[in-house]
This record gives structure tokens, sequence and C-alpha cells, in this order.
């Protein structure tokens, strides 16, 4: 009985790091878009701020990323919908012996790399502008066409399976009798079988807007000038980081949550529609029973709540009184390492050459080497600070200043 | 005795007659249109452009389809010899097999990982919590790859909140570098593809009979032994699908590494990436690109010969 329980406790614990695994990096970058303090971080946490965000919106470059992305977005639903369904529908008309390479085919570019896609796309695109003779304005050197070209490919593969599953559960019969009863094969389409596919429309054309959306790997061969925003959004990662790209992870986080909202909800409508009107008003009476949704609904209460908050608590004087400490514990340090210079310059008085005063901590150099490290208190290799204005002046020797002026 | 391939054209010319008697001669036109669009436009003829390109040599667009356009080995040769007629290009090979290994070793982790939370969920789990639970397995994997290796960035910078802790708690004395001791990058890529192998693997327990379990145990079977002798044959090909997955995407992987990498290390999509930017000889990044591709699809194959897994039972 007790081995019993061990093995629970243990198996508690093992969940609950799981969660912790998969929700915790998402919750420091969320706090992490409410600090103040230029360098993303949880601590110390400066002051409780919504500034990242006007950075971010302030981002032009993103924002025409954002707008490639949708563009693109779209142009991937209107193409690998249609093209997943037919992949889909003819899988079933296929000859039974060709029909495993026929899947395997269709399924491959889910598994090739997405760096590979988009090497692919390119290579090929270019060779037939090529042999067209097409110019560099034409579409076949358009990174949004050669994105949407490229993303298809795989998003194709997603839509194809969202379709299977649903034809699975569809009853030929129905086809049949709409036959018998005298409609031509274009109206039993039509009329049967493309109705009873409208849901798995629906979802393929989410998912397909999603995995375009967020497409990294093959979309930064292809796009070539027209970045999107994860090309963008990588870039400004990789050259150095702040709190706006948390800023723009919170509004992702919290679109996904309404997605899932919404997806949740329209579940169950499709669900009472199915079971029929009995059970009806038991159903929505165990609506906001379910813990998926209640869930859900406290996060949106809580965040909503936390933005209004940010508003109404005084931003600028909490920053004032941060920067006041900040300059405070400065003063501190330089007050210590005089006292530090004094009690020791007597042992050294006259020994005034060039190399002993280098290495010497009393230098003329030393108060403006102590005063970096006051204001931006642990500068490393991977947190480049953003200078504000008034530190750039206290700080003759950063790499601003140092700019040939005359 | 008719010769096959007569029987094979006939059997051509009938489902495409079925085609278009079931869908009409419109849309089943169309259908055919659009499949074939994707599976020779798309997928085939691109990836055999590929091929053709890798074999042949660098030369600026005025030059290419010219008298110097010929077939070469040059650039599958210069990644095993290296600029050196004699040498070997031990820095691109490092990388290329670091890069299979850590992508094996990820796949094995997240398989530990998931593999009790895909029971659990498959097992406990009921109705509306059923549903939470996996919601709250999408979320994170809807939130974009960028933005989850900056999420590890911030984790594990030298003001991060792990070494906060570290240090708060007295572990380490100093901040330690995560980033370049790869620490980062490898729980990001294993954070990134976590979901890949909880579904596969939870819809394969899921149509586990409960019975069977119980019955196991009835005979005395210990839980470790259950699990071995009937839960996991059972959920094999779950777990094959989960593992080609996860393999394939991490070996594929660019934006952790490149967001979560260590100054000194390359991962080798990285080294493709920069052949066709930088280095600006995209033959030679098509022919990286193919070496991943074979190498890595050559892997998953072995490995299903080792298990025991056939191809077909993959993907379902």
């Amino acid at each position: 009985m007790t081995a019993n329980h061990v093995a629970r406790i243990f198996l508690a614990a093992f969940v609950a790091m799981f969660f912790v695994y998969l929700f915790g990096p998402l919750l420091v970058m969320g706090v992490t878009a409410f600090n103040s303090s230029a360098f993303p971080r949880v601590t110390p946490f400066e002051c409780f701020s919504v500034e990242w965000f006007g950075v971010l919106a302030a981002y032009g470059k993103l924002m025409r990323g954002l707008a490639n992305s949708v563009t693109i977005g779209l142009g991937v639903v209107a193409l690998a919908v249609p093209v997943g369904m037919a992949g889909a529908l003819l899988l079933t008309q296929v000859p039974e012996r060709a029909r495993p390479w026929y899947y395997t085919m269709t399924i491959s570019p889910i598994l090739i790399p997405g760096v590979v896609l988009g090497i692919s796309t390119l290579v090929f695109w270019d060779r037939l502008g090529r042999m067209f003779g097409a110019g560099e304005e034409s579409v076949f050197y358009s990174g949004v066409f050669l994105t949407i070209i490229g993303q298809t490919t795989f998003v194709s593969a997603y839509c194809m399976l969202i379709f299977l599953a649903r034809l699975q559960r569809f009853d030929g019969a129905l086809e049949e009798a709409a036959r018998d009863l005298g409609a031509t094969a274009g109206q039993s389409f039509r009329k049967v079988l493309l109705p009873f596919l409208k849901p798995a429309i629906g979802s393929a054309a989410v998912l397909a807007f999603l995995a375009s959306f967020e497409n990294y790997n093959t979309t930064v061969f292809t796009s070539l000038t027209s970045e999107t925003l994860v090309t963008v959004l990588a870039g400004k990662v990789r050259h150095g980081i702040n709190p706006s790209i948390s800023a723009l992870a919170v509004i992702i986080i919290a679109l996904t949550l309404l997605g899932a909202a919404v997806y949740e909800i329209l579940k169950r409508r499709e669900g009472r529609e199915q079971s029929g009107k009995e059970g009806d008003r038991k159903r929505r009476a165990t609506l906001l029973l379910n813990p998926a949704l209640a869930v859900l609904l406290l996060i949106c209460v809580a965040g909503v709540g936390t933005i209004y908050f940010a508003g109404t608590v005084g931003v600028e004087e909490c920053k004032a009184a941060v920067q006041e400490e900040k300059r405070r514990r400065a003063q501190e340090r330089i007050d210590a390492l005089r006292r530090q210079r004094q009690s020791r310059e007597p042992p050294s008085p006259t020994q005034d050459n060039g190399v002993r005063r280098r290495d010497d901590p009393t230098s003329i150099f030393a108060p403006d080497s102590i005063e970096i490290p006051g204001e931006a208190p642990e500068p490393s290799r991977d947190e480049p600070e953003e200078d504000t204005p008034a530190q750039r002046n206290v700080d003759p020797f950063a790499p601003e200043n140092l700019a040939p002026t005359g | 005795m008719s010769p096959p391939s007569n029987s094979g054209a006939r059997q051509g010319a009938h489902w495409l007659r079925a085609l278009v008697a079931r869908f009409g001669p419109g849309f089943g036109v169309c259908l055919l249109a659009l499949a074939a669009f994707w599976v020779l436009l798309l997928i085939l003829l691109p990836q055999l452009a590929m091929v053709d390109f890798s074999f042949r040599p660098n030369l600026p667009p005025a030059e290419q389809g010219g008298a110097h356009d010929t077939y070469t080995l040059e650039h599958y040769t210069y990644l095993i010899r290296g600029s050196e007629p004699d040498g070997y290009n031990t820095i691109d090979l490092a990388v290329f097999a670091r890069t299979l290994l850590v992508a094996a070793l990820v796949t094995v982790f997240d398989l530990a990982i998931c593999y009790p939370i895909a029971y659990l969920l498959a097992r406990s789990a009921h109705g509306g919590w059923a549903r939470l639970l996996v919601l709250s397995l999408v979320v994170p994997f809807w939130v974009n790859e960028i933005l989850r290796a900056f999420a590890f960035r911030i984790l594990f910078g030298a003001s991060g909140v792990i070494n906060d802790a570290l240090l708060f708690l007295g572990f380490a004395e100093e901040p330690m570098d995560f980033i370049r001791a790869n620490v980062a990058l490898y729980s990001g890529l294993a954070y990134a593809f976590v979901l890949l192998m909880i579904f596969p693997l939870y819809n394969a327990i899921e149509s586990l009979d409960k019975n069977q379990v119980e019955a196991a145990r009835d005979m005395g079977a210990s839980t470790i032994y259950t699990h071995w002798r009937v839960v996991i044959p059972h959920a094999k090909p779950g777990i094959s699908s989960g593992c080609t997955m996860v393999f394939m995407l991490s070996a594929g992987a660019l934006a952790a590494p490149q967001i979560l990498g260590g100054p000194s290390s390359l991962w080798f999509t990285q080294i493709i990436y920069q052949w066709f930017n930088t280095g600006n000889n995209w033959p030679r990044g098509s022919a990286y690109a193919i070496v991943l591709l074979v190498s890595t699809v050559l892997l998953v194959l072995l490995a299903m010969r080792v298990f025991k897994v056939r191809l077909t039972e993959l993907g379902r």
C-alpha cells in the first residue's frame, strides 16, 4: 500500500514537473513583457509597464512583415485547402496497388526538413524562370509567390490528413441515394459530399493559415526580400533582444487562448446539434462547469485585469524611483572606491609613470569605468543593454560617443 | 496471357472512369489537376531539380547552361575532403555527426518524458479534464518557434530565472553560461517537439483494450513488466511515428540553433543556410541539404528495421 502511495506521489510530481516545463518558459517570457527593464528579465522586477507594446507597434519593419505574413497565409489557405481536399478524395480512387506509393509521396513533405523544401522550391522556380526567360520582376522571383508555393507543399499534407479523417466517417450510401434520385455526379458532389466536408474545410483553413503564419524554416529561404513577421522576428532576436518581443509573444499567446476558447465553444455546439435537442438544457448547464472552458475564461479575465491595472499604476513615478535607486547605488559604489583610494594613496605617492597608472585602480580612468557597471548592473555577453540617453551622457566610452565627431 | 502493361493500362483507364463517374467530368478533372499540380510541381520536380543542381558547379547566372555547366561531384567531395586535396573536412563532418547524434538524443528524451504523460492522458483522463489537458498541450505548440526559442534564451541567460535561482539557492558562485554549453539549445529543441511525440503515443495507447492491462496485472505482472510486454508492443506504431517526426524535425531545425546555439557550435542546417546566404554557393547548399535529407531518412529506415516496424504502420 505504501509503495503504491509513493508511486502515486512520484507520478504526480512528474506530471507537475512536465507542466512546469511546458508552461514555465512561456510564463517567464510573458512576465518580462511587463517589466520596464530594458533587458527581458523577471528579476529584478522594476516597474509594471505596458510600454513594450507601444515599442512593438512603432516597429515598422515588423508591421510590414505582418502584412506579408497575412497575404502569404491567405494565399496558402486558398491553394492548400483545395489541393489537400483533392489529394484526400483521390486517395480513395487511386488503384489499390498504387495507393501506398501515392500516400507516402503526398505525406512525405511533412517529414522532409523545411530547409530542404525551401531550397528545392527556390532552385526549381529559379530554373523555370530562366527557362521562360522571365525577368527579376516576374512572379518566379517574387518572395510572396515562392513562399506560398513552398509552404503549400507541406501544408496541403496537413489538410489532406484532416480531410481523410473526416472522409472515414462518410457514408457512401448517401451519394448512391442521391444518384438514384436522379442527381448528376456533379450535383451529388456539390450537394452531398461537399456539405459533409464543410467542417473539415473550416478546420483545414484555420490550420493552413496558422501553419503558414508561424513557418520559419521554409520561409527564410523562399521569402527573398519580402520578409514575413517570423523572419523579421528571427533577425531581431539574433541581433540583440528586448522585451518588445515578449510583448509580441503575450499577444500571440492571448490570441491562441482566444482561438482555443472559440474552438471549444464551436465544438460543443456541433456536438449539441448532432445529439439532437434532448438533453439540451443539461448541456447548457454544464457549459460553465466544463474545466477547459472555465480555465480559459479565468485566464482571459486575469489577463484583462492585469492590463487594466497596468494603466492605473503610475509607471513614470515608479521608473523614476528605480532610476533614482540605481543612481544612488552607483554613487555608493563610487564613494566606496574613493574612500578606498584615499586610504591607499599614501603608500604610493609619487610613482607616476604611465604603465603604473594603467594598472592602478586609482587612475583617472577609474570613475568612468565604475559608473558603467553602476548604471547597468550585469553587462554580459548575451544581454546588450539598451542605453538610455541619460546613460549615454554619463558614459564617455560608449561606442556611440567614440565616433569621430569632426 | 495478356502482358502486364496492358492490364495496368486497363486498370488505369478503369480508375479514371470511376473518378469521372463519381465526381462528374468537371470536378473530376479539377481534382486530378490539383493533385497532379501538388505531386509533380510542388513535391517531385523541385526535389529532382535540387538533386540535379547539387551536381553542378557554382557558376554565375550568365554561364549556367553553358560549356562549363557539366556534372560534377565537387560539392559532395567538399563535404568529406574540404578544400585541401588530401585532408578531411573535419569541421563540417563534426557538425553533421553532432546534429544527428543530438537529434537522436532529443528524440529519446522526448519519448521518455512523453510516454508517461500520454499513458495517463489515454488511461485516466476523461471528459472535460481530458479536453483541458489536450488544450494545454496544444497552446504552447501554437506559439511560434522563434518565440519559444526566445523564451528559453530569457530562461537560460546570464541573468535569467534559472541562474538567479541557482545563485539565490547557493548552488552556483557565479552565473553559468548555459548558452555556450548548449544546454539551452538541447532543452529548447526537446521542448519544441513534445507535442509531436505525445499525440501519436496517445492515439496508439488509447486504442489498447483496458482489459489487457488488467489481465496482465491479475496474472501477477509488475507495472514495468505490463508496460514492457503489453502496452509498448501495442503502441509501437505510435512510438515509431512520434520518434520519426521528432527526429526528422529536430535534425532539420533551423530557428532554435540560430537563436539558442552557442557561439562556437553550429547545426548542420546552419551550414546549409550559410552556403545559400553569405557563402553564395547554392549548388553546395543543395548538396548539403540532400546529404541531410538522405541520411536522416536512411537512419529512420534503419531504426525501423532494428525495431521491426513496417513502413505501412507509420501514420496510423
